[in-house]
This record gives C-alpha cells, structure tokens and sequence, in this order.
C-alpha cells in the first residue's frame, strides 16, 4: 500500500506567491554563500540535500484528496478537493486511453472537499467507472448542485463516467475491491466521517475536519479505538492548541497536539499532520511540525511515534 | 481536587501539583473556577503557581483557557508562574504562552498584580 497525497490544504487552495519564491531564492543563496556549482546538478544536489525543508519545498497546494494505492487496477481515493484535478491527471497518464475504476471516500461534502471533482479529468472518459461511497444523505445532491449552472459550464448529468453513490453506514466494516472500509462519525458541522483502510496487516485511517471536546474521555476512547495500532493517522491538525480550543472552537477542527495524544493513546505508529490552515506559511506550518514532534518527545511513555506535515506530492508506505 | 490558595492584598495564589489530565481535569475545573470567579468579582487578580505541576495534557490545557475566558468575561485577571521546563515547553508548544501572562517566579507575578500584593508577600 502506498499513500500519495494530492492535497493537504485546508479550506481553499493556496499557492506560492511571487513574493514567496523570491524569499525561498534569498534564502537559498544565503545558505550557498561562498559555494560555487559547476552545474545544475550540482545545484540540484546542494538544494536537495543541505536546504531546509522550508527553503526547498512547500506544503501546498491543493484542497484534501489522499489516494490510497494498493497495486491493483482500481483507484482509491479519499475526498475530491483541489487536488483530484493533478490526482485525476495522474490516472490518466496511467491508465494510457483504458477506462479506469475509482473508489472515491468522501469525509463529508463541504466545498473544500468536492470542488476538485468538475476537475477530475477521468469523468470526462467514457467507460470510466466512479464509486463515490459517503455516509451523508445529501452527497449526490452536493456533487449535482456545484456543477449546476450558473456555477458550472458542465452539468453532472453531462460526464461521460458511469458514477453511483453508494451509502455507508457508520462503523460497520465494508469489503471494497479487496479493501475494508470502516466509516466513524466525527464532530463538524454537517457531520463529518472518518474511514480506517485495512488490507493485508496495514491500517491507514483518514480523520480530517474533526473536531474533538478535550473534557470527554468516552469521545477520546472512542477515537482512539477508530486509530487503534494504526500504521498512519492522517489527522486534521488545523490549528495551535490554543486557537482550537478558544478563537476557533466549535469550527469543526483539531490541533497538532491533540493529535500526538490521540496517536499515543491508540499505540499508532505514524501521525500525518493535514488540513493545513490557508493563513499559515511553509515556516508556519514547518513550527507546528517541529512543536508537535516535541510534544510527543516530551510526552511519550511507550514507543515513538513519527510525526510528519502532509505535503502535495508526500509519499508514504505505511 | 483542592486547590491551595493564599491571598496577597488584591491577589490570590492557586497552587496546582502532580499531573493534570483527562483523569483529574473536570474535578480541577470546577475547584479552579470557583476560586477565578471570586478573585474576579472581587477584582484581584489570580496567579496560577504551577510551581508543583510535572505533566499537563490538552485536557488540562482546556481548564487554564476556561479559566481565562472566566476571569476575562468578569474584567478579572488571571497569570501563571513557576512553571518547572517541561510545562513552561508544552505552554510554548501550544502556543499557551501567547495566551497567559507567564512569569518565572510566583513574586514577579505578584508584582504585577501590585505593589501591594509583592510587599505582603515579602512579609509573609
């Protein structure tokens, strides 16, 4: 099983402005002063090697959407922000002209977690097969409506894919194409579900818009029974702690340290920091990294469990 | 869960020890608030001395941002002192201290509280 991540961001997309490139470049040169490359791929190796990660990356991007990619001929794939749409170019370069199968997971339909899908190159081919399996009543009609005119040039009913809805019922596990699926239901306006992916010894739960009360040990138990022994948490850490529980409580999302918590709580092996907050910059969001890694150098009693930020274009075998 | 506590004028010291968590944290909560609330109406200032705290989880986190939101909405204040490294990290790694007042010692708190609570601490 291999993650790859098409988007990471939270709530709208972000991109690198012209101002930020040009801070990346000045910082850059500042870290080579004095050093001189007799080519490009000695440049190459220097950034890659010796720069931050602040300096040589971005955590992007794109609205939420996660493939889970088993090996097989079929696609799996959690949530169609943003980032379905290089998601949907990856498929097709793939599938070279072949109608592909895709397994979509849908956390819940708020804009930032559908607006990639008008985007998704695959429904436009005919012969494609698109499974969007979600808890809520309302998906179908969410997809139908952001494409409805006058917001869309296309309608839903124009897409060449065949594409069904089909309904999951909270925490009963399903078998998909070889993959169990088990949905729980998580605090944020409207409702919002987590999955937990299970195939061949190896667990990955998505937990994203998730927001969690700190004063209720039965919520607590309960998700950390959702995460237990997990191989990779994918974890909704919007804010600092202490904007998610005072400015932004009850806004559907979580923090870095609770997600440390949690993870320990539930013996999983790796956390993945998503759902970052649009106002924070790569510097921004690299502190949060580095504070949650601490926490959980601070607080742990058991094994370590690695901490990592979610990027566009982040890889991971669990 | 008792929370010691030792006036100084206008101000009054809780003393928070051991660990604060999930396991302890509502009945803290409401022993904290009573004495946030008084130090409020009265118009004093409470200074959490965290002093004796070793561990303090997000749920304990929550009840020293209750707290704050409580003496605030009652024009109140409310600082923490004393706090041993590792709180004073997870304070910073929660972004606490952008929140709270934090000062090194219980006296250097008191002292911004007022003259008065410094010199009746000095006396004490």
């Amino acid at each position: 099983m291999r993650i790859r991540f098409w988007g990471t961001r939270g709530s709208i997309p972000v991109a690198l402005t012209s101002f930020d490139i040009r801070d990346k470049l000045a910082r850059a040169l500042v870290e080579a002063s004095g050093r001189t490359f007799a080519n490009y791929e000695e440049a190459h190796a220097f950034a890659a090697t010796e720069l931050d990660f602040s300096i040589t990356h971005t955590f992007g991007g794109h609205t939420p959407c996660v493939e889970l990619d088993l090996g097989g001929e079929e696609y799996f794939v959690c949530d169609m922000g943003s980032g379905a749409r290089p998601f949907g170019v990856h498929v097709l370069a793939r599938q070279a002209r072949r109608p592909a199968t895709v397994n979509v997971f849908m956390s819940h339909v708020h804009w930032d977690h559908i607006m990639g899908f008008p985007f998704f190159g695959p429904a436009y081919v005919p012969g494609t097969k698109i499974r969007i399996h979600s808890c809520h009543d309302v998906c179908e009609q969410a997809f139908r409506l952001q494409q409805a005119a006058p917001c869309f040039p296309v309608d839903f009913s124009q897409l060449a894919a065949s594409i069904e809805f089909v309904r999951l019922v909270p925490d009963q596990p399903n078998e998909i194409s070889g993959l169990t699926v088990t949905p729980h239901l998580q605090l944020h306006s409207g409702d919002s579900y987590g999955f937990r992916f299970e195939k061949d010894g190896k667990r990955v739960v998505y937990s994203t818009d998730s927001e969690h009360k700190l004063e209720n040990r039965a919520e607590a138990e309960s998700f950390a029974a959702f995460f237990r022994d997990a191989d990779v948490v994918i974890f909704d850490a919007m804010y600092a702690l202490a904007d998610a529980i005072s400015v932004k409580a009850d806004w559907g999302h979580s923090s870095n340290i609770v997600g440390v918590e949690l993870c320990q709580m539930a013996g999983a092996r790796h956390l993945v920091l998503f759902h970052h907050e649009p106002a924070n910059d790569d510097a921004t969001l690299d502190g949060l990294l580095k504070e949650a890694r601490r926490f959980e150098e601070l607080t742990r009693s058991g094994n370590p469990l690695k901490v990592s930020a979610a990027y566009d274009g982040l890889e991971i075998e669990p | 869960m008792a929370i010691p506590a030792r006036s100084f004028a206008n101000a009054v010291v809780l003393g928070v020890a051991g660990r604060l968590d999930q396991d302890n944290c509502d009945a803290f909560r409401a022993e904290l608030m009573v004495h946030v609330e008084r130090s409020a109406r009265e118009g004093g200032v409470a200074i959490l001395d965290l002093g004796g705290l070793e561990y303090v989880s997000s749920a304990g986190l929550r009840c020293f941002m209750l707290a704050s939101r409580q003496a605030k909405s009652q024009h109140g204040r409310i600082f923490v002192a004393a706090l041993q490294p590792m709180v004073a990290e997870i304070f910073e790694i929660s972004h606490f201290n952008l929140v709270f007042q934090v000062f090194p010692t219980v006296r250097e708190a008191l002292a911004a509280a007022s003259s008065e609570a410094a010199v009746a601490f000095d006396r004490a």
